[in-house]
C-alpha cells in the first residue's frame, strides 16, 4: 500500500490579498508529494478551523503579511483546540517581527518562516514534524 | 464563469533574442574569430546563459548588427515627440525634476497627517497616501473583519471626519496628492473633494492621482469588492466626473507595480498594464466619453526592479506601445492622449529582510533606472520595509536617495542618456515585441475582463513567480544576504502600530454615528442604492452620502447590496 500523503491546508487569513507566497508554498508542497488544499483569500479563523476539520489535514500553513498575526493566530489556535484538533501542526509564514515569535510559539504555532526561507526548508520541517 | 483549470495554459513564447537573425559585419566576424574565440577557449564565461531577473536572455555584445532594421527617426524620434521613446517632454529632467512622492500612511489620520507634514518639510514635492486594509476593502475600522488590521498597512479612514484630520493644515490647492485606493476609490475621492471644497480649493485646479485600477486588483493584488462589471462602471463614473469637474486630476493610475510584485516578468508587467489601459479606454468609449477628453487624465504606474537595463527598456517600450495603440487602434487626434505619463516605485519584493541596510543600495539603483527611463514621479522604498512600514529615519534616507540622484549624479543633465545604445535599443525592441504578443493574446481572449475571468494573466504570473522561486532556491539567481553572502545580524528597530489605533477609531466612529443626522444618512444611502440599480453616474450620489458623514463601510455596503461581491477562483 502506498504511504499516506501528508495533507496540508494553506490558508490566507485576514484582509490582505498578497497571495504570492501562499501560492508558491502550495505548489512547492504539492511538488514535494503532499496533498495541498488552498482555501483562497480572506478566510476567518473560524473558516480555517472548519476547513481543517472537514479536510482532516495534518498541517495548516498560514500566510500573513499584514501585521494581523498577533490577533489571528491565537484565535485560530483556540478554535482548533475547541474542535479537538490539537494534533494538527500549524506553521506560519510572512512578515513576522522577531519580537512576536516567542508568544506565537507559546500559542502553539510549530514553525515560523520569515522572508527568504527556501521552500526546501519548509518541506523538510513538515516531513520531520509529521514523521514523529 | 468557467473553471480556470479547463483553460489552456499555453504561454506566450518569449520574443526571440535578436541574435537569431542578425548579420554581423566583417569587422565583427573578425573580432569573433581573432579575439573572442581564443579568450573563450582559455577562459569560458561564468555561465552558459545570461538572463535578466525576468529570465529574458541577454547576449554577450550588441552591435549595429542588432539594429539593422532599426530606424532612429521612426523608432527613437526626439523627446516630447512621437513615438516618445526618449521621453514625453522635450527637456525632460533638465526642465523639471520628477515629483518626489513618498507613499506614507499608518495608524489613525492624525499620525499620518504628522508624517505628511514632516515629509513636506524635508523637501518632498507631492503626497501619496497608503490606506489600511479595512479601508482598501471598504470596511469601517470597527467592523469585525477589521480586527487586528486597523492602521497596520496604512492609515485608517472610515469617514469624511477622518479625511478632514488627514489633510488638516495641508492646503490641497497647492499640493498634489496621490491616493492608493481601488475598489472604494470613488468614495475616498469624494471625501478628498469634500475636504478640498471645505478648504475653498478650486476643483478645476486641484491635482493628484487616484489609483482606481480595479483590473490589476483582480489580476494581482486581490483587493476587490464587487464583480468586474459594476467595478468597471464605478471606474468609468470617476472618468466621466473627472472630465467635467477636475481636469487636472489623474482619475486612474494604471498599475503594473502590483503585477510585478505578484511575481510577473518585466514583459508581463508591461503587457498586462497596457492592456488594462486599453480596456479602460474601450469601456470609456462605450460609455460615450470622448476619447481625447478622458484619455489625457489616465496615468500609469510601474515597478522599478533590480535588472537595470531591462527596466529602462520597459519604460521606453511602454511609451512607444501606448503611442502606437492610441494612434493606430483608436485614431486619437490629441497628443496629450499619446504621451504615457508614469509614476514609479522601486520594487518592494526585491527588498530583503536579511541585512536590511543593503536595501538602500538596491533602491538607489532601481531609482536610477526609473530616472533614466524618464519617470514623472518616483517613490523610493525604505530600507526597513521588508519588516514593517518605515520609521521616519528610514523614510528620510529613501527621500535623500532621490535627492542625491537628482542633484549629485549628473544623470539629469541630458535627455535619455542611454538612447542609441545598441543594447538598450535592442532590448527596448524585444521588450516591446514581447508585450505586443501578450496584448494580442488578450485581445483574442476577448479583452482583459474576459481574460481575468478565465484566470489567464493570474496563471501567467503564478508560473513566472514559481519559476523565479525555484531559481532562487537552486541558487541560479543570487540574492545577496539571502541565498549567498549570508551573515547573522541584529534585528532592526521597526515602526510598531499598536491596538490603541483601533480603539481610538472605534470611539471616533461611535461618536460620529451619534452626532450626525442619521435620517440624512439613511436618505442619501437610499438614493445611492436606487441609483446603483440604474445606469446613472454614481459619483454625485456617493459625494452626497460622504458629505452627510455616512461611513466608508456604509457606502460600500449600500453598493454591495446592489452589486454583490466577487470571489475569485483560486489558482495555485
Amino acid at each position: 500500500m502506498p504511504e499516506k500523503k501528508i495533507r496540508v491546508l494553506i490558508a490566507k487569513p485576514g484582509l490582505d490579498g498578497h497571495d504570492r507566497g501562499a501560492k508558491i508554498i502550495a505548489r512547492a508542497l504539492r511538488d514535494a508529494g503532499m496533498e495541498v488544499i488552498y482555501t483562497g483569500l480572506r478566510q476567518t479563523p473560524e473558516m480555517i478551523a472548519s476547513a481543517a476539520v472537514q479536510e482532516d489535514v495534518d498541517v495548516i500553513g498560514l500566510s500573513i503579511l499584514s501585521g494581523a498575526h498577533n490577533t489571528l493566530c491565537p484565535q485560530l489556535m483556540s478554535l482548533l483546540h475547541e474542535k479537538g484538533m490539537d494534533d494538527v501542526t500549524v506553521v506560519l509564514g510572512g512578515i513576522i517581527p522577531e519580537a512576536d515569535i516567542p508568544a506565537l510559539k507559546k500559542a502553539g504555532i510549530a514553525g515560523i518562516f520569515l522572508p527568504g526561507t527556501s521552500t526546501q526548508d519548509i518541506v523538510e520541517f513538515i516531513h520531520k514534524r509529521i514523521a514523529h | 464563469m468557467r473553471n480556470p483549470s479547463e483553460e489552456s495554459t499555453q504561454t506566450v513564447t518569449p520574443a526571440e533574442p535578436s541574435s537569431s537573425h542578425r548579420k554581423p559585419s566583417a569587422k565583427e566576424r573578425a573580432w569573433e574569430e581573432n579575439t573572442l574565440r581564443p579568450t573563450l577557449e582559455k577562459n569560458p564565461e561564468r555561465q552558459a546563459e545570461f538572463t535578466t531577473v525576468s529570465a529574458f536572455p541577454i547576449q554577450r555584445l550588441y552591435t549595429p548588427a542588432d539594429l539593422s532594421e532599426w530606424d532612429p527617426d521612426r523608432d527613437l524620434g526626439y523627446p516630447g515627440e512621437p513615438p516618445y521613446t526618449r521621453g514625453i517632454h522635450s527637456t525632460m529632467h533638465r526642465g523639471r525634476l520628477w515629483t518626489m512622492r513618498q507613499f506614507a500612511g499608518f495608524g489613525a489620520a492624525e499620525d499620518t497627517n504628522q508624517r505628511f507634514r514632516y515629509l513636506l518639510s524635508q523637501g518632498q514635492t507631492g503626497l501619496s497616501t497608503a490606506f489600511d486594509l479595512p479601508t482598501l476593502m471598504g470596511y469601517d475600522s470597527d467592523h469585525p473583519l477589521s480586527e487586528g488590521e486597523v492602521g497596520k498597512c496604512g492609515v485608517a479612514i472610515s469617514s469624511l471626519a477622518d479625511m478632514e484630520v488627514l489633510f488638516d493644515k495641508i492646503p490641497l490647492a497647492n499640493v498634489t496628492t496621490s491616493m492608493t485606493i481601488n475598489s472604494p476609490a470613488a468614495v475616498i475621492w469624494a471625501m478628498y473633494l469634500a475636504v478640498a471644497e471645505k478648504q475653498g480649493a478650486d476643483w478645476k485646479k486641484i491635482s493628484g492621482t487616484l489609483q482606481n485600477d480595479i483590473l490589476k486588483e483582480y489580476i494581482a493584488q486581490k483587493e476587490y469588492i464587487y464583480p468586474p462589471e459594476p467595478s468597471m462602471r464605478l471606474v468609468i463614473d470617476t472618468f466621466e466626473f473627472g472630465v467635467k469637474n477636475t481636469p487636472k486630476f489623474n482619475t486612474i493610475s494604471i498599475s503594473g507595480y502590483h503585477i510585478r510584485e505578484a511575481g510577473s516578468t518585466a514583459i508581463q508587467e508591461l503587457a498586462f498594464t497596457l492592456r488594462d489601459g486599453l480596456e479602460y479606454v474601450e469601456w470609456g468609449m462605450r460609455r460615450g466619453l470622448e476619447l481625447d477628453e478622458f484619455v489625457p487624465q489616465l496615468s500609469f504606474f510601474f515597478n522599478a526592479h533590480n535588472d537595470f537595463f531591462e527596466e529602462i527598456a520597459k519604460y521606453r517600450a511602454a511609451r512607444r506601445i501606448w503611442h502606437k495603440a492610441m494612434v493606430e487602434r483608436y485614431k486619437s487626434q490629441n497628443p496629450r492622449s499619446w504621451a504615457l505619463r508614469f509614476h514609479t516605485q522601486t520594487a518592494g519584493c526585491s527588498l530583503t529582510a536579511q541585512q536590511p541596510y543593503n536595501n538602500v543600495v538596491r533602491t538607489a539603483i532601481q531609482a536610477l533606472a526609473a530616472v533614466l527611463g524618464g519617470t514623472q514621479s518616483l517613490h523610493t522604498n525604505s530600507l526597513d520595509e521588508a519588516w514593517a512600514l518605515p520609521t521616519e529615519f528610514a523614510a528620510t534616507i529613501a527621500l535623500r536617495t532621490q535627492q542625491i540622484i537628482a542633484h549629485e549624479t549628473g544623470v539629469t543633465n541630458t535627455v535619455d542618456a542611454l538612447g542609441g545604445s545598441y543594447f538598450v535599443e535592442t532590448l527596448t525592441n524585444e521588450v516591446e515585441r514581447g508585450a505586443w504578443d501578450y496584448i494580442e493574446k488578450i485581445d483574442a481572449l476577448g479583452g482583459m475582463v474576459a481574460a481575468i475571468e478565465r484566470g489567464y494573466p493570474q496563471r501567467e504570473i503564478s508560473e513566472a513567480s514559481y519559476r523565479y522561486q525555484v531559481a532562487v532556491d537552486e541558487k541560479e539567481k543570487i540574492i545577496v544576504g539571502v541565498n549567498d553572502f549570508v551573515t547573522q545580524e541584529k534585528p532592526l528597530d521597526t515602526l510598531q502600530i499598536d491596538e490603541t489605533v483601533a480603539h481610538r477609531q472605534a470611539e471616533r466612529l461611535s461618536k460620529l454615528r451619534s452626532e450626525r443626522s442619521n435620517d440624512e444618512v439613511t436618505r442619501r444611502l437610499g438614493a445611492l442604492r436606487k441609483a446603483a440599480k440604474g445606469t446613472e453616474n454614481l459619483m454625485p450620489y456617493i459625494f452626497d452620502a460622504v458629505k452627510s458623514y455616512a461611513t466608508l463601510g456604509e457606502i460600500c455596503d449600500a453598493m454591495r447590496e446592489v452589486f454583490g461581491t466577487y470571489e475569485e477562483i483560486a489558482i495555485t
